[in-house]
């Protein structure tokens, strides 16, 4: 029997020292070989229906399938928009209250009239909605019981169609934004400038109602919205409401994709919907890419639309200069919630690119003494590129200003306010905190934004000194002075004498946040002020900003588009938090007449001198009423491998998939190289089992024969 | 036994009901249907229309447990506790906040939990009494001891720590299996590997020393050494005669868990990509997704019930003096 399990033994080692190949590949071989993408996600997504979709994380999925009309350029800087599914941008016309045409500038102005022209050569996905009998109706529009039995995926159906793209579908996909029950979170927003779009959302309240009583289905054909328009197959127009500018940058997002009439009555089925296929989950553009498998808690996989448009690579010093897109036939999205495989298998090559979590930080990142960042020795053995860019974001700290203390608009108030502004070293805070991974915001416009300058002029001169071209956080002094003058010298209030105690609220309630909130009352202890931390669950917290019942806060803001409007809104006195039950922007509830007076005027200006000098003038207010402490403008940071290439970082565009390329013949041969099995291991821990074996075989036959001798003995 | 399967069987509904309450006054203590509305509507542009509609849509704009607009028993049934209890008591658990059928992600999701938790429950119960039976073999020798002083010491380590010491390990370093990951059939037994063997090795420490105690406990019978003076070996005497009247209380703790292997394990499932049921109820509550919310906790409590009824049934298998 030892003699077998030895044989046995030396067979297996035999075996696994002949197949040392690769063991711990997540992938198949064929996938690894092919011009396949491999990427991950950290949370899944909830909705990829686009007009109700309004995170980050869902436009991943759903921007490389669907085509909204225009697209930002992939490489261009300042941020530039341009035809995606058009032949040429929007033509806009201005009219009169009596749809007369009037110039631009003319104070008449009631109404802007958007032209859309589609392309010819756009056409959808195959998909089983356009199919269609022999009487041109839809062949799976009403799927009897026995015929859903068997469907579980859309592969399961016999037959798949396609169409050209036609401007009713941007029709139909505002007409199902207008459906109140689709929850369109641009809906009240789009129903302040679509012309009619109010109207038609009421109308067709009762009849969903209605409708949906009666089990029936809804399709939105039958119904139009006054200011929106076919004029044939190829041509659309928009009517908005006076002049919004910004308009085009909402034509470049999610909202405004195309939705096919079939697939919104094919997935209406309840028969699909009891299976979980809906357009919620199962996309239909025209877009590069294609969802063939969503399985939002494992694997999400795109594969290219093989009727996608004529498009190219707009770079024309790139090898890849005038190819067609997109270079990826497949992506492969792995749902990654913990950190530390996703980087692992990032370092073993398995995913070809890669954020960097601060617990990665120190491994990938390496700060010279200068400051300046660059990767570590050992990315750069494995030949690991790091990509960075400034988010058009901003992190701040604001104080409540209809707060009795930290609000107001007197000289006191302004200079408390002001002091504190100065005491909160953000840079410290980017250091500690951010692994440098931000910069200090001097206002609230995000460089790369129209309006953001850099140098003296950009300088808040309320916190900052520029000394030697160079800026220079003021000293505490100063901020002492000020405090003072507020009236509270060293941080006593002179009118009850005693210590000045602040609130901050916040949702940072893990033993891993103690560090940044003792940090937070460091700052404030600097002035002699007592910082209280009010530690809230998410719900509490933001029930009290929108009632302005917190006094300190932090909060953030993600760029819609890139215009100066989209950051300096924030500040507009309209959308004060607390005057519009909670549905306002303006959290800290900031209002200066004259600060919203040039909003009002800068708001649908065209980015020229004229409007710079209005942001300039509207920037200064608000640094001397310091209604924010103004934080950082966080940056990100990515990696990606020697294989993958042409990425660009790209924070207003979301369809960037389409522009970049795989090696898969490098991959393959690097994550052979980095991951040949260890064998030897395994030879002691097999010999140590054996040998386990062998002497507790001994030792109990050994035990078993020792008794009977011992009680032959006592015999 | 049929009469005491159904006498249990309505037992359990006063059961589910007081999990069910208790979990609707739990939830909606921390969430309103606003906070609720907001979570799945994103931080965007979410006016109170938004909000309004959304409730309606789900029927949350309904009073929990009175409404005092309606008459007669109409107060008590047109409410959301009623009618969504009713719902769940018909096992309809209908679609979450995100509009995805509850039933059908459960059953997806159900398969890749069991996947790990069967083998790793099953490999556990064999190797922790094989073990167990070892050492009861070897009693008062140094390696009982020293194995005593081993089980306390795996006891002692947190899971976590055996399931990234795991992945560096077995992955990073020794480049043997992918450090997460997850495919169903032949494909995915190299990923549930080191989950199941992890998995088995961090409850070697409890397990062994539970098993042991038990073991111990049969092992100065008078059974025993009957058994011994028959000539029986002392392997013979452990699998044929300890082991079987060890069953009982093995069967205590170990039926009532086998429902329960159904929902999955949030940590093991969460760092090795497992798409299973484990991280189903914290991702819902952390969403505020209270349709998943209940769904789960109703069918956890069912689970449970159902567990401690087979352990009962259990008794009468292995212990002829026990009848139900």
């Amino acid at each position: 029997m030892q003699t077998g399990i030895l044989k046995i033994y030396i067979c297996m080692m035999i075996y696994v020292s002949l197949h040392a190949d690769v063991w711990n590949n997540p992938h198949s071989k064929e996938q690894s070989a092919s011009n396949t993408l491999f990427t991950s996600f950290s949370l899944s997504p909830k909705r990829l229906d686009p007009v109700i979709s309004y995170n980050a994380n869902e436009w991943a999925f759903i921007s490389q399938i669907y085509e909204p009309p225009l697209q930002y350029n992939y490489l261009q800087r300042p941020y530039k928009l341009e035809p995606l599914t058009l032949t040429q941008m929007p033509t806009i016309r201005y009219l009169n209250k009596a749809h007369q045409e009037v110039d631009e500038n003319d104070e008449d102005v009631a109404f802007s009239e958007y032209r859309l022209t589609l392309r010819d050569d756009a056409m959808y996905q195959d998909h089983p909605a356009f199919v269609k009998d022999a009487q041109g109706d839809l062949l799976y529009g009403t799927l009897s019981k026995e015929a859903l039995e068997k469907i579980d995926t859309l592969n399961n159906f016999e037959k798949q169609g396609t169409r050209h793209l036609k401007a009713e579908d941007y029709a139909y996909a505002i007409k199902r934004m207008g459906v109140r029950a689709n929850h369109s979170p641009i809906l009240d927003s789009m129903q302040t400038y679509i012309v009619g779009l109010k109207a038609y959302t009421e109308r067709l309240n009762k009849i969903v109602k209605e409708k949906k009583k009666k089990g029936e289905k809804l399709d939105l054909r039958d119904y139009d919205i006054e200011g929106v328009k076919v004029i044939d197959e190829k041509t659309l127009v928009i009517e908005i409401k006076g002049k919004y500018p910004q308009f085009l940058y909402w034509l470049s997002m999610n909202f405004f994709a195309p939705i096919p009439w079939e697939a919104d009555l094919f997935y209406q089925q309840k028969g699909l919907v009891a299976k979980n296929l809906t357009l919620n989950w199962f996309p239909v553009g025209t877009g590069p890419y294609y969802l063939a498998e969503n399985n939002p808690n494992k694997q999400m996989r795109l594969l290219k639309n093989p009727h996608f448009h004529d498009e190219r690579y707009p770079a024309s010093d790139s090898e890849d200069a005038g190819k067609k897109l997109p270079f990826i036939d497949e992506v492969i999205y792995s749902l990654e919630k913990e950190s530390i495989p996703l980087w692992n298998k990032f370092l073993q090559g398995y995913y070809d690119a890669s954020g960097i979590s601060s617990e990665a930080f120190d491994q990938a990142v390496q700060i010279s003494s200068s400051g300046a960042m660059g990767l570590s020795e050992e990315m750069q053995q494995k030949d690991i590129s790091l990509m960075g860019s400034v988010q058009p974001s901003i992190f701040y700290l604001a104080f409540n200003m209809v707060d009795p203390i930290v609000g107001g608009y007197s000289d006191e108030a302004k200079k408390l306010r002001q002091a504190i502004s100065i005491a909160i070293n953000e840079e410290e805070y980017i250091s500690i905190f951010m692994n440098e991974r931000g910069i200090a915001a001097q206002d609230v416009i995000p460089l790369g934004i129209f309006g953001h300058e850099k140098g003296e002029e950009g300088t808040n001169k309320v916190v900052y000194d520029w000394i030697d071209g160079k800026r220079v956080r003021k000293s505490l002094a100063v901020a002492k002075k000020l405090l003072a003058e507020a009236g509270y010298p060293n941080g006593i209030s002179k009118k009850t004498g005693k210590p000045l105690k602040l609130y901050y609220d916040t949702t940072a309630t893990g033993p891993d946040d103690r560090a940044l909130m003792d940090w937070y009352r460091k700052q404030f202890d600097a002035l002699g002020i007592q910082l209280v931390i009010r530690a809230t669950d998410y719900n509490r917290f933001q029930d009290k900003v929108r009632k302005g019942k917190a006094q300190l806060f932090s909060w953030g803001w993600n760029a819609d588009y890139p215009d100066p409007e989209n950051f300096l809104f924030l500040l507009y006195g309209a959308n004060a938090s607390v005057d519009t039950n909670g549905a306002g922007i303006n959290s800290s509830n900031y209002k200066n007449p004259l600060f919203d007076t040039l909003f009002e005027k800068m708001k649908t200006m065209k980015n020229s001198h004229e409007r710079m000098e209005i942001i300039r003038q509207m920037i200064q207010i608000s640094r001397k009423d310091a209604p924010w402490v103004w934080g950082v403008h966080p940056k990100s940071l990515a990696l990606s491998h020697a294989w993958y290439r042409n990425v660009v970082p790209n924070a207003m565009a979301n369809n960037t998939l389409k522009y970049k390329r795989i090696d898969a013949s490098l991959r393959v041969k690097k994550q052979q190289e980095w991951n040949q099995p260890v064998i030897k291991p395994l030879y002691f821990i097999g010999l140590f089992i054996l040998l386990l074996i062998f002497a507790l075989r001994y030792i109990y036959k050994n035990r078993q024969n020792r008794v009977i001798l011992q009680e032959e003995r006592e015999c | 036994m049929l009469a005491y399967i159904i006498k249990r069987i309505f037992y359990a509904i006063p059961i589910l009901i007081g999990v069910n309450l208790i979990t609707f006054m739990l939830f909606f203590m921390v969430n309103s249907p606003d906070d609720m509305a907001r979570a799945q509507l994103g931080a965007k542009q979410v006016t109170p229309e938004l909000i309004q509609s959304w409730k309606e849509e789900r029927g949350y704009d309904k009073p929990l447990f009175i409404n005092t607009k309606e008459e007669g028993l109409s107060k008590v049934t047109h409410t959301l506790f009623v009618q969504e209890s009713l719902k769940l008591f018909s096992f309809d658990f209908g679609f979450s906040d995100s509009n995805r059928d509850i039933g059908a992600d459960i059953k997806v999701r159900m398969i890749p939990s069991l996947s790990i938790a069967l083998p790793t429950f099953i490999i556990a119960l064999i190797t922790n009494i094989s073990l167990a039976l070892l050492l009861v073999l070897f009693r008062g020798s140094l390696l009982d001891t020293s194995m005593m002083v081993v089980a306390v010491m795996i006891m002692s380590i947190s899971g976590l720590f055996y399931i990234i010491a795991g992945q560096v390990l077995f992955s990073k370093i020794w480049h043997w299996v992918p450090i997460s990951g997850y495919e169903s059939g032949w494909d995915g037994v190299k990923f549930i590997l080191l989950p199941v063997f992890i998995g088995v090795f961090a409850g070697i420490g409890s397990g062994v020393r539970w098993y042991r105690s038990i073991f111990l406990e049969q092992i100065n019978q008078d059974y025993v050494r009957t058994a011994r003076a028959k000539g029986l070996s002392e392997i013979k005497v452990l699998f044929g005669h300890v082991l079987r009247n060890g069953m009982l209380p093995i069967l205590t703790g170990v039926v009532v868990i086998i429902p329960s292997l159904f929902m999955g394990s949030l940590i093991m499932e969460s760092f090795f990509g497992i798409p299973g049921l484990g991280s189903y109820t914290i991702d819902a509550i952390n969403a505020q997704d209270f349709a998943i919310v209940k769904a789960m906790v109703f069918l956890g409590s069912v689970l449970y019930i159902v567990g401690l009824i087979l352990t009962d049934i259990s008794y009468t298998l292995f212990d002829p003096r026990v009848k139900l």
